[in-house]
């Protein structure tokens, strides 16, 4: 997690989005997505510049079907936020830092 | 305030990218505003077989990230954002994102078009839920299911096609009784055994409460109305062009396509070109957008060099 991003997976994904202080933004995406390549960067920049505010984490949805189906996952990129273990906002599709920052506010202030 | 540029291109499909490359190399020094999703209609797709260049195809994300890449080689700069607002009424142009005010004396614009929606408040409440407009984003996630298509062109075809990968069966539904499709994907598209037609066919409601679960349809011919049960609906019945931003400042027409002149990229005001989809409704692909780009660039340099020719 050089970039500040932690990588999660079926077998860890409750213990790390359960554990985390801070609320858990959750970005399902998968290689072969062209707009989730787009909002990498974006959420990269916001791990680094909110760090200790909100965790961003990522799941591949290629490598672990279960927790993309257990959150009903349908399109991709979809990022949901855990706050205490549970989910509390759902975006989907890909949008730009402004607008993302805007719909993040109430967990980053 | 920033400096004032040569030239701004607004838009970083095949066109902007294009006009990019040469403006470039025109040594212009262009400043593209790409947007937050940049690479235009060919980042949703998957294969892309008839862009010259390419014997064995190429991936649609991987074409525009080399013409990005070459773009940038000669000099481009980018912002990887959205235009809120532009003013064409005075010069320099100026071209907001967010409160970040740019000026430029040119502006090339390839904003491209959108995927249209069949405007059921049922779709918008679902979008997300089994209703998609990117099949090869979405695809992946009714894997063994029954999914629907709605739209009768080529990108309807192509991703009923590509959708069978995953569904069991994709319903493809069409108000017409034939496709407009070319040739080529029709055939393909009737060959397959998994896609069944509805011919005839409208979609008056998407059914279920957190996800799809059915299709309300009315055959045309008969009237008859029925419930088809799947679990998705990809919608592909055409694009709007993207060109909310120069309503009042551009001339468009009736609907919504910007208007050049004469055969050449000019648009209603002297020194704004416009290129590719956002222009072009007759043939849209991506060649003809990139072609576009390059002649919008080319209209722009000379433009640019009869002003600078004039102010001495």
């Amino acid at each position: 997690m050089a970039d500040g991003i932690v990588t999660l997976s079926d077998a860890t994904f409750d213990e790390s989005v359960a554990s985390s202080d801070t609320p858990v933004l959750v970005d399902f995406w998968a290689e072969w997505c062209g707009p989730c390549k787009m909002i990498a960067p974006v959420l990269a920049e916001i791990a680094t510049e909110y760090a200790g505010k909100i965790t961003i984490a990522k799941l591949n949805v290629d490598d672990n079907p279960n927790a993309a189906r257990r959150f009903d996952v349908m399109s991709i990129p979809t990022l949901i936020v855990f706050k205490d273990g549970v989910p509390a906002k759902r975006l989907v599709g890909a949008k730009g830092k402004g607008a993302l920052l805007q719909d993040l506010a109430e967990f980053i202030a | 305030m920033s400096d004032v540029r040569d030239v701004i291109i607004i838009g970083s499909g095949p066109a902007g990218l294009t006009a990019a490359i040469y403006a470039a190399r025109a040594n212009l020094a262009p400043l593209m505003i790409e947007g937050v999703t940049w690479g235009g209609q060919l980042q949703l797709t998957t294969e892309v077989e008839n862009f010259p260049g390419f014997v064995d195809g190429i991936m649609g994300p991987e074409l525009m990230q080399t013409l990005r890449d070459q773009a940038a080689r000669f000099g481009t700069e980018f912002v990887t954002d959205n235009v809120d607002r532009v003013d064409f009424s005075a010069r320099p142009f100026r071209v907001w994102v967010g409160d970040r005010e740019f000026r430029s004396h040119s502006v090339i614009i390839s904003t491209g078009a959108t995927a249209k929606m069949l405007d059921l408040p049922s779709e918008q409440r679902l979008l997300g839920h089994g209703v998609s407009t990117c099949a090869t984003c979405d695809g992946f996630f009714f894997r063994g299911q029954e999914i629907a298509v709605v739209g009768g062109g080529d990108s309807a075809v192509e991703e009923a096609n590509f959708l069978t990968r995953f569904a069991s069966t994709v319903h493809l539904i069409h108000r017409r009784d034939s496709l407009r499709a070319s040739k080529i994907m029709a055939d393909r598209a009737a060959a397959n055994p998994k896609i069944t037609f509805h011919w005839n066919t409208v979609v008056d409601e998407v059914l279920g409460d957190g996800r799809v679960e059915g299709l309300a349809l009315t055959d045309t011919t008969t009237g008859v109305s029925s419930t088809l049960p799947v679990g998705a609906l990809f919608v592909a019945i055409g694009h709007d062009p993207n060109s909310s931003l120069f309503t009042g400042q551009l001339a468009l027409d009736e609907n919504g396509y910007l208007l050049t002149s004469g055969g050449s990229t000019s648009t209603s005001i002297e020194g704004v070109f416009g290129s590719g989809d956002v222009v072009d409704h007759v043939y849209r692909q991506a060649i003809t957008a990139a072609g576009s780009g390059c002649q919008a660039a080319i209209d722009c340099e000379r433009w640019l060099e009869s002003q600078h020719a004039g102010a001495h």
